[in-house]
């Protein structure tokens, strides 16, 4: 994180000339703060191009789908502590039999929450920073962001694991859909002079199992996994709106009727 | 069985004589003018909204569990696992927000017809705390669920009184209990939100309720009904019974607004992070600081103004100038004439701009004009500069609102149209 925004600091070559000035240490230290908050905003400004995700979290296949490689692909590392077995089974119509079976690789029982297996102080030492809770990551950021953020890995050698993302500059996490997606490189913007380079583009190095439109629809499902994991009360709300509305409606309706015979009165 | 409704109620009559008297004189014998239009639907629809937090944070106060250490899990079980917590903690949530919007329409609607003023000084003084308290109530209760703008948001406010003179850093901490919002601060906010800040609130509105009842209701055309009697009756010619013909009105109003509400609370829960932020679905992190830290928008016009003054002491004095400005306005408006309707061209102007320098003011707050400042003087614009030059412009148009009210009543600038002996419309048609 730190590292990408002070590449990002290089690319101004007034605030680089800025803080190359006599200044002391203490202030140059309080400058260079200055700058990383400065320019941090409109750095994802820039990187703020989200791809509309098209998730619909009442597709029951789609979430089953991304369940699947949720639990194949992310579940290692990342846990939903505020989703248990069960619930899942609930919502996504399927038996805890099913659940057990497909998605519980960690021995757990149905009633059990959803944790991962791996010790965060392990973490810590692998990957730099343990892998945060997706219980409401879909709440946080927005769906968009993470079906754009899972699109987004290219492969750079200058990373500790060689991966980076656009949506994410300096992410610690490597492209797990590799396999998927295949391998993404970054083509730069041509450098104007005394700035590094920005991606422009990213392109497929190598292929993937599956073609773009097959992994699209992978991140989307996933996507929607996670929105659902995010409420899954989403459910249950969209489906009783519907009739909490029309009876509110009908309850003005005659209220209106009602008033409208009192006021007769008055003139 | 109509028998034993009239026994019960001779029995309760019988030994509690006075309670009918004051039903007939808050209901039944309670003349209000008989042309209110949209505007005046606000104060009930307030009190809709105050029953529905205390009823709902009942609920939620059976599952919350104050703590640093509990809070942010309890309100994800009351999200997931209490049956229809979900409903309830939307409906607490959207009604917050609600709250605010009604009564800063409610506000406005005293702004345009002249409710603040003689007689009804002491209903506007009684409104104006209840604001207070309302603002309170909302700060404190915003800060429960210990998320990451819960705690950064209570970080920037509470420090907000670290800029009084001498004991301000003593002040901070007693309020905090700790040097950072922490569990001692939290637990405190509960208290205050559930229970010490409701009571203020529930006491002040019944008094604002029997204020206004003593003086009678303003109207649009802002005419005391009270002045032209029946003879006979002794009743005001174009009052009409609050109950049942503004009880049924009534009902028809809160009717269409819950029906609003329940699409946001089915809907839109979040209203795309306005109701509820995104970054408050993160824990509180005193180590990672939000990209943007700034209060839920019905705080924004004021904090819109703290924003643009680069000076932290000066900032925090207009801050708090904005609102007690607004106690004082029965006094700063010497106007005899109460609607707009009736009011000169520079009040009604006047009056416009004020409003929408509110609203700027909030944008300014939010972190609109962040936004709106590139799309307007293209992506090299030096925003802040921008921002903070036309924040001076509003707050100076804020506070102008109340210096041009006054020399503009108080030296008889303003040219008045003659005000109707009798209300106008009103009534079935």
């Amino acid at each position: 994180m730190s590292s990408s925004l002070t590449t990002r600091i290089k690319k101004r070559p007034s605030l680089a000339a800025l803080l190359n000035k006599n200044l002391p240490a203490m202030m140059r230290k309080a400058v260079l703060v200055f700058a990383l908050v400065a320019l941090a905003t409109p750095a994802f400004a820039e990187e703020g191009g989200l791809l509309p995700s098209g998730t619909k979290v009442s597709n029951i296949a789609s979430l089953q789908r991304g369940a699947r490689l949720y639990f194949n692909y992310c579940s290692g590392c990342h846990s939903i502590k505020y989703q248990s077995y069960s619930r899942l089974a609930t919502d996504l119509k399927l038996s805890p039999d099913e659940v057990l079976k497909n998605f519980a690789f960690t021995g757990a029982k149905i009633g059990d929450q959803i944790v991962s297996s791996m010790p965060a102080d392990h973490a810590q030492v692998w990957f730099g920073k343990a892998p945060p809770d997706l219980s409401l990551e879909a709440r946080a950021k927005g769906p968009d962001w993470i079906y754009t953020y899972l699109k987004s890995f290219y492969l750079d050698p200058s990373r500790p694991v060689g991966w980076n993302n656009t949506v994410f500059p300096g992410a610690s996490m490597p492209n797990v859909l590799w396999e998927l997606q295949g391998t993404q490189v970054a083509h730069y913007a041509p450098a104007k002079p005394g700035e590094e380079p920005a991606v422009e583009k990213l392109e497929l190095s190598s292929k993937g199992r599956l073609s773009g439109e097959e992994f699209d629809a992978a991140a989307r499902d996933i996507t929607t996994f996670l929105q659902y994991v995010g409420e899954p009360a989403a459910l249950k709300r969209e489906a009783v709106g519907v009739w909490a509305i029309l009876y509110l409606a009908f309850f003005t309706f005659l209220a209106w009727l009602l008033n409208k015979e009192y006021w007769k009165d008055v003139h | 069985m109509a028998n034993v409704f009239t026994a019960i109620g001779n029995w309760v009559n019988e030994r509690a004589p006075g309670l009918m008297p004051v039903y007939r004189k808050h209901m039944t014998e309670y003349y209000a003018p008989k042309n209110f239009n949209f505007w005046y639907y606000f104060g009930v629809l307030a009190l809709v909204v105050l029953v529905n937090q205390i009823l709902t944070g009942i609920f939620l106060t059976m599952f919350y569990k104050p703590g640093a250490a509990t809070a942010f899990d309890s309100v994800e079980y009351i999200m997931r696992d209490v049956d229809w917590g979900w409903l309830i903690r939307y409906m607490h949530s959207t009604g917050a927000s609600m709250f605010f919007i009604v009564i800063y329409l409610h506000m406005f609607r005293g702004l345009m017809y002249g409710s603040y003023k003689k007689p009804r000084e002491l209903v506007w003084l009684l409104g104006m705390f209840i604001f207070l308290a309302l603002m309170a109530e909302a700060f404190m209760g915003y800060v429960l669920p210990w998320g990451n703008m819960s705690f950064w948001g209570a970080k920037v406010i509470i420090s907000l009184f670290g800029a009084v003179p001498l004991i301000g850093d003593t002040l901070v901490q007693w309020i905090m209990g700790d040097y950072n919002p922490a569990d001692a601060t939290l637990n405190r906010f509960f208290a205050l939100h559930v229970i010490a800040l409701p009571l203020v609130l529930l006491l002040l509105v019944v008094l604002h309720i029997f204020a206004l009842h003593e003086v009678g209701s303003n109207n649009p055309d802002g005419v005391e009904i009270k002045k032209k009697k029946d003879p006979a009756t002794g009743k005001p010619l174009d009052g009409i019974p609050f109950h049942p013909y503004y009880t049924v009105h009534d009902i028809v109003g809160v009717g269409f607004f819950l029906t609003i509400c329940a699409f946001i609370i089915f809907y839109q829960p979040t209203v795309g992070g306005w109701f509820l932020e995104n970054d408050n679905f993160i824990p509180a992190n005193p180590l990672v600081t939000p990209p943007e830290i700034k209060p839920v928008w019905y705080f924004t016009p004021f904090y819109g103004i703290l924003r643009v003054i680069p000076d932290k002491g000066l900032g925090i004095f207009a801050m708090f100038a904005s609102i007690v400005l607004l106690f004082l306005l029965p006094w700063v408006d010497r106007g005899a004439v109460k609607s707009i309707r009736y009011r000169g061209l520079g009040y009604k102007v006047a009056l416009g701009l004020f409003a929408l320098t509110f609203l700027l003011l909030g944008s300014i707050g939010a972190g609109l004009t962040g936004e709106w400042i590139p799309k307007l003087f293209g992506a090299t614009a030096d925003v802040t500069s921008i921002e903070m030059h036309f924040g001076w412009l509003l707050v100076l148009m804020y506070f102008g609102y109340f210096i041009f009210l006054w020399i503009y009543t108080a030296f008889g600038y303003e040219k008045t149209k003659p005000v109707p002996e009798r209300v106008t419309g009103g009534g079935g048609h």
